[in-house]
């Protein structure tokens, strides 16, 4: 009976098989940028490379069809630009970030729409937003394995001067931290997390699987190594939780994951240890000093 | 081996074309020990930072000493108080000249020792984030310890402090001075300036007075530093002075 409803699903197909050790590689790397990028009060920038990336991954899609290199490549270009053009037009401007922000999202999400209508049926359309587990073929998979494998590296190298340069920028510089330098490469692979995860949970779902962990641990840990575990053990439950229910209750892949991954961040913002509800109002007995 | 100083020739440092500090000049010997005074927006912390190499400046120059040499306390609203660090993680910081960003043995023994130093002993699990300003400043002097720099700049090191944390703090500063440390200090309180620091720059934008803290703090001086306007003066004609 478990193994009916938890093992056998992955056992008898090769393609949801596929979409698991995919969403757990994407699980791995994506959830600590999320936290990073949460860190540095950046949380809905990821959303807005996810709406980023659709117009390049449509004109992929209006060129090749739904060949993973010409999406990849658009999604990462368009994503790239909107990171670097974000920043660069919000100080062209005089200021207000969060402005440039939202008119760069929603005009790359209606252009991204329009563009794949154009040429793409409804099918297509849903699939490129929300994902699909039949779309990961071994191309996807590799860039998965990719993105992942990059990230953890990257983090490897960038942990210590990330934290110092959000916790403290001036003394970053003093001791010669490149801090722009860092947050580019984060940004990057921020666009390169989502562009991979682009066929198994979709372009605009992707991100859910970054945020959506970070957020729920910042309510379960008090330091970001604490954080990060906790975000990415959420990633790799809400990954299996939402293929399974995607498989058995006929779901699109990205919104099933996403929601476990909500479910997850609810949790731990009702129960959760730091600043939870329940612990901020149910007051615990004082230390004696 | 000449020991570190500092010797500040003609800087300027401006905020798009504006001057928050105007031609200074002034230099302070090996082991000296310097309060910068003046009213708001008179570019003290613009000076301390464009020391420290943070704000390059429009002209002129800064020497005296190697870029590894020289720490800054920066204000408290320049970081991030509520950042999920423990306090051994923020004091551990101060390694990063040493051991740069992939310290290999990290040193906790050390960060202990700077911690109760500073009179946070068992601080060193407790998130930055739960501390008290009064606390937070010792978290950042128990890192300017561990830099361990032979030139150190403090600015407003003692604001919104109670007094015994500030008299604490204000030991630690002493201790620096003792061991030989040269020392550029912004700072409010004229009272302090006068008890604890042989020297004095007085800015307003410009220097009105660099020297020995008893003339420099004189009646006459002090007006001419509240004189200073405060006008961003959108009109003004592009500065002529000679670089000197």
């Amino acid at each position: 009976m478990l193994h009916e409803a938890l093992i056998a699903p992955f056992a008898e197909f090769g393609f949801l098989r596929r979409a698991l050790v995919g969403c757990l590689a994407v699980s791995l790397s994506a959830p600590p940028l999320g936290v990073f990028l949460m860190l540095r009060r950046m949380s809905l920038t990821g959303d807005v490379l996810a709406h980023g990336i659709l117009p390049g991954v449509a004109l992929g899609f209006v060129v090749a069809g739904l060949w993973l290199p010409a999406l990849a490549l658009g999604g990462l270009l368009a994503g790239l630009v909107v990171a670097l053009g974000a920043g660069a037009l919000a100080r062209a401007t005089g200021g207000r970030e969060d402005a440039a922000l939202t008119g760069l999202y929603l005009t790359a999400l209606a252009a991204g729409v329009t563009l794949i209508s154009w040429r793409g049926s409804a099918v297509e359309l849903t699939q490129l937003l929300f994902g699909s587990v039949l779309g990961v073929d071994d191309a996807a998979l590799l860039l998965m394995g990719a993105a992942a494998t990059a990230t953890l590296l990257f983090l490897a190298f960038a942990w210590r001067p990330l934290i110092l340069e959000c916790f403290d920028p001036s003394f970053a510089r003093a001791v010669g931290v490149r801090g722009s330098v860092w947050h580019l490469g984060l940004l990057a692979l921020v666009v390169g997390n989502l562009v991979s995860a682009l066929q198994a949970v979709g372009s605009l779902m992707a991100v859910g699987l970054m945020m959506l962990p970070a957020i729920a641990a910042r309510h379960l840990a008090r330091e970001v190594g604490g954080m990060v575990l906790a975000a990415v053990s959420i990633a790799l439950g809400a990954t299996v939780t939402g293929l399974l229910a995607s498989y058995h209750l006929d779901l699109p892949s990205g919104p099933a994951i996403v929601l476990a991954a909500a479910a997850a961040w609810v949790m731990a913002l009702v129960f959760g240890p730091v600043d939870g509800l329940l612990a901020r109002h149910r007051p615990r007995r004082h230390l004696d000093g | 081996m000449t020991r570190p100083f500092l010797t500040i020739e003609n800087l300027t440092v401006t905020h798009g074309r504006h001057p928050a500090v105007h031609h200074v000049s002034f230099a302070l010997k090996p082991g000296g020990l310097m309060a910068v005074v003046g009213p708001n927006g008179a570019g003290k912390s613009s000076l301390l930072r464009a020391i420290a190499g943070l704000h390059k400046p429009a002209e002129g120059r800064v020497a005296g000493f190697a870029p590894g040499e020289i720490a800054l306390l920066p204000q408290q609203a320049m970081l991030d108080r509520a950042f999920p660090l423990t306090c051994r993680d923020a004091v551990l910081f101060g390694l990063w000249g040493e051991s740069g960003a992939f310290a290999a043995t990290p040193k906790p023994e050390r960060v202990e020792t700077a911690l109760d130093a500073v009179g946070l002993h068992g601080f060193a699990r407790r998130p930055v984030g739960s501390l008290s300003a009064g606390q937070f400043q010792r978290v950042l002097f128990a890192r300017l310890l561990l830099q361990d720099a032979p030139v150190i700049l403090l600015d407003e090191p003692f604001n919104a402090l109670d007094a015994r944390t500030a008299a604490d703090l204000l030991g630690v500063m002493r201790r620096w001075h003792g061991e030989g440390r040269t020392i550029l200090a912004v700072l409010h309180d004229l009272d302090l300036v006068r008890r604890e620091f042989p020297e004095t720059l007085l800015l307003a934008r410009e220097a009105v007075a660099v020297g020995a803290t008893e003339t420099v703090l004189s009646a006459e001086n002090r007006l001419r530093a509240r004189m200073m306007s405060e006008a961003w003066a959108e009109a003004a004609a592009p500065c002529e002075r000679e670089a000197a």
